[in-house]
């Protein structure tokens, strides 16, 4: 049944696979070792070979229900039962129920004596009789290269197995055969000559004390496979090859917006803060203030509901809780209501795979929406810079596709310029904060500023970061020809700013003041004139009254004396003359020329 | 250990003649080589144990289960049962020298 619907559709798979069941090993091989076909795996002493292939039976046998033989050359059956007992795998149990055959194959050289051809027919039968005892589909052979020990006679020995390689393909189980690496090729007595279809190297190192199993898919013959090397750990339930979803990028994004807990940090982010989900590097010196950042974010979070799982590499918990009462955050409520949650670890406690799968542990246990990692750098010490940086690419990863928000505190040594390896992981982050010192007036200053905020508009402006016993601040430092100004120095401008604001207000006062002043003395000067102008025109008339009363009083006299003499002809002309200038009198205010000139006129 | 088997002769010879010969033919089907290898065997023992053997042939193809019981990898093995050590003596005894090292029968030649 499962044989045909894999044919009805061999164009969609063109391999067919066999799940090994091991996490993250199906991940990297694209989805299992290939079917039916025989695999090599090889390493050194101690790196974890008769593992995977036990693993690998134990998982068919439990998650998919493939029975499977175990052939051991080098343990006994007791022996394997008991080595694999404390990572819960029940050997005796899947024996008993016909899922799994253990035969262990006795060789001691020198012990038999060889005269004459023979072949391995004798193993083929064991291993033909067991797979039909209990229609296993995976076979394991652990490790055949003890063989070579056994049996003196090499040119059969390759011959047999090469012909067991082929009779296990044409038998159409997926085996594994596991080898010793050898110095020169991959495994001791080149094995990897006969095994053509997938080969997987094991190994153990040690970098600074700390060793570190390795996995690598070294060839796989027809399918896609990642070529890189993987770490993987031996747990307490098994190997895991840790998350390898970084062959892919393709997690689900949120778009919604959290808060950083820093008001004006918010208000430089577009003013809605970081995407939910997102991971953010906060990079500084020491003692810029990384943690008292990441505090902030952690107390914004828990008021918002959401759990916050805060790893601290180099502070206790308590240290923290209580640093951060210092500037007024109360993180011990918090921590009571479980809404945050501390796990410190000495980097160096053990290796970057044991802390990460810490880490990963304590991310599913806890299930938080916000991580903080305090600081990152101090864990990536722990490792080789390539080491580090994998780690931090598959937490960033681990925590993407949970829709978890990240935050990394960096600690940097230098200056201005940046560590490589800084930049390297910057390019994992999705939003990346700067902290930095200004020194200079005798002092030292924290500014602060956003480098980079994928997907969102973001201010450019460095602000002066200030730490107070009320929290934390961001003002806006100055920016002049001089450069950044920050503390006093900032402080001492904006009161020079102010002084010549206020000296520009008064000198406009003053200008203000006399020229309403000088105003004023010409309003007065105006009607100084006014009144000399309307004093000369009282004059005028003054003057025209008394020549016009004295003219009248000539006349009058003139015709007294007249009609003193009876002149009765110049006492008419005498009258009409009298009229006249009264007329000339009515419009003299109007008309002083029309006056002047009658005057001069006259 | 030689030496001690020189000076010693007729014990061991005394030994080897005293008792019986058991052998084990394990074979895989009537394939040549199996044939051949008991072909060897008898002869062998015709010329240094006559009388005194007594081969048993066993046919894995009859029997897979006895491979796994009896630690049997090459085809065709000999296994020597009686005398005590137990001696195993894998291929076709067409390397005569050997096989009777490997029998431990090069004392009573």
């Amino acid at each position: 049944m499962k044989t045909k619907g894999k044919r009805s559709t061999p164009k969609r798979v063109p391999l067919p696979k066999c799940r090994t069941g091991i996490r993250g090993l199906d991940e990297i091989t694209g989805g299992g070792l290939p079917l039916g076909r025989p695999t090599l795996v090889c390493g050194g002493a101690g790196c974890g070979k008769t593992l995977l292939a036990t693993e690998f039976l134990v998982r068919g046998a439990t998650l998919y229900h493939e029975a499977g033989v175990l052939m051991s050359f080098e343990e006994t059956e007791a022996e394997l039962t008991a080595n694999v007992a404390s990572l819960g795998f029940d050997l005796a149990s899947l024996t008993k129920h016909k899922m799994l055959v253990i035969d262990y194959v006795h060789i001691e050289s020198g012990d038999v004596q060889e005269s004459g051809d023979y072949d391995l027919e004798g193993l083929f039968v064991r291993l033909n009789f067991a797979i039909d005892s209990v229609g296993a589909k995976r076979v394991v052979l652990d490790s055949l290269e003890a063989l070579f020990s056994g049996l003196r006679n090499e040119a059969v020995l390759r011959a047999e197995l090469r012909r067991l390689f082929r009779w296990l393909k044409d038998k159409g189980v997926t085996a594994i055969i596991t080898a010793e690496r050898g110095r020169d090729h991959l495994t001791r007595h080149g094995l990897e000559e006969y095994v053509s279809d997938c080969v997987i190297l094991l190994d153990h190192r040690v970098n600074d004390q700390i060793a570190t199993r390795h996995m690598r898919v070294v060839k796989y013959r027809g399918a896609l496979h990642g070529t890189n090397e993987f770490p993987f750990l031996i747990g307490h339930d098994g190997l895991s090859v840790q998350p390898i979803t970084s062959l892919s990028l393709n997690h689900r994004v949120s778009s919604d917006r959290i808060a950083t807990g820093i008001p004006r940090l918010d208000a430089m982010l577009g003013g809605r803060g970081f995407f939910r989900g997102s991971s953010i590097l906060l990079t500084g010196t020491p003692g810029t203030g990384k943690t008292i950042v990441a505090a902030n974010f952690a107390h914004a979070a828990c008021h918002r509901g959401e759990r916050v799982l805060f790893f601290s590499f180099e502070e206790s918990p308590h240290q923290i809780v209580r640093n951060m009462n210092s500037i007024g955050l109360d993180l011990e409520p918090l921590v009571k209501r479980k809404l945050l949650r501390f796990h410190s670890a000495r980097p160096s406690l053990y290796g970057l795979e044991m802390h990460l799968s810490t880490m990963f542990k304590e991310i599913q246990a806890f299930e938080p929406q916000v991580v903080i990692m305090d600081p990152i750098t101090s864990l990536m010490n722990a490792g080789t810079e390539s080491e580090g940086k994998g780690m931090v690419t598959r937490l960033i990863d681990y925590l993407k596709a949970r829709q978890i928000t990240s935050l990394f505190t960096s600690l940097t040594q230098g200056g201005h310029v940046l560590a490589t390896s800084e930049a390297a992981m910057s390019s994992l982050m999705d939003s990346w904060l700067l902290l930095q010192d200004f020194e200079g007036n005798g002092e030292r200053n924290r500014v602060l500023y956003v480098l980079k905020a994928r997907g969102m508009a973001h201010s450019n402006q460095i602000r002066e970061f200030l730490i107070s016993d009320k929290g934390i601040d961001l003002v806006d430092a100055y920016i002049g020809t001089s450069g950044v100004l920050t503390g006093s120095a900032r402080a001492a401008q904006t009161a020079r700013e102010k002084a010549e604001v206020l000296a520009g207000q008064q000198e406009a006062a003053r200008r203000k003041r006399e020229l309403e002043r000088a105003r004023v003395a010409l309003e007065r000067q105006i009607s100084a004139l006014r009144s000399e102008h309307e004093a000369s025109a009282e004059e005028l008339r003054r003057i025209d009254e008394q020549v016009g009363t004295r003219t009248r009083m000539l006349k009058t006299e003139r015709t007294e004396l007249g009609r003193l003499r009876q002149a009765d002809a110049t006492l008419a002309d005498g009258a009409r003359d009298g009229a006249r200038d009264g007329a000339r009198d009515g419009d003299g205010n109007g008309a002083s020329d029309g006056s002047h000139e009658g005057r001069a006129r006259r | 250990m030689k030496r001690a088997k020189k000076s010693t002769p007729p014990k061991k010879r005394g030994r080897l003649t005293a008792k019986l010969w058991q052998l084990r033919l394990y074979v895989m089907d009537q394939t040549p080589k199996s044939m051949e290898a008991l072909t060897n065997l008898k002869k062998l023992c015709e010329t240094h144990l006559k009388g005194r053997y007594r081969i048993k042939v066993v046919d894995l193809l009859k029997d897979p289960r006895l491979a796994k019981g009896d630690q049997i990898l090459a085809i065709p093995t000999v296994v020597r049962l009686l005398p005590r050590p137990v001696r195993t003596i894998i291929g076709t005894l067409s390397d005569m020298e050997k096989a009777l090292l490997g029998l431990d029968l090069r004392a009573s030649d």
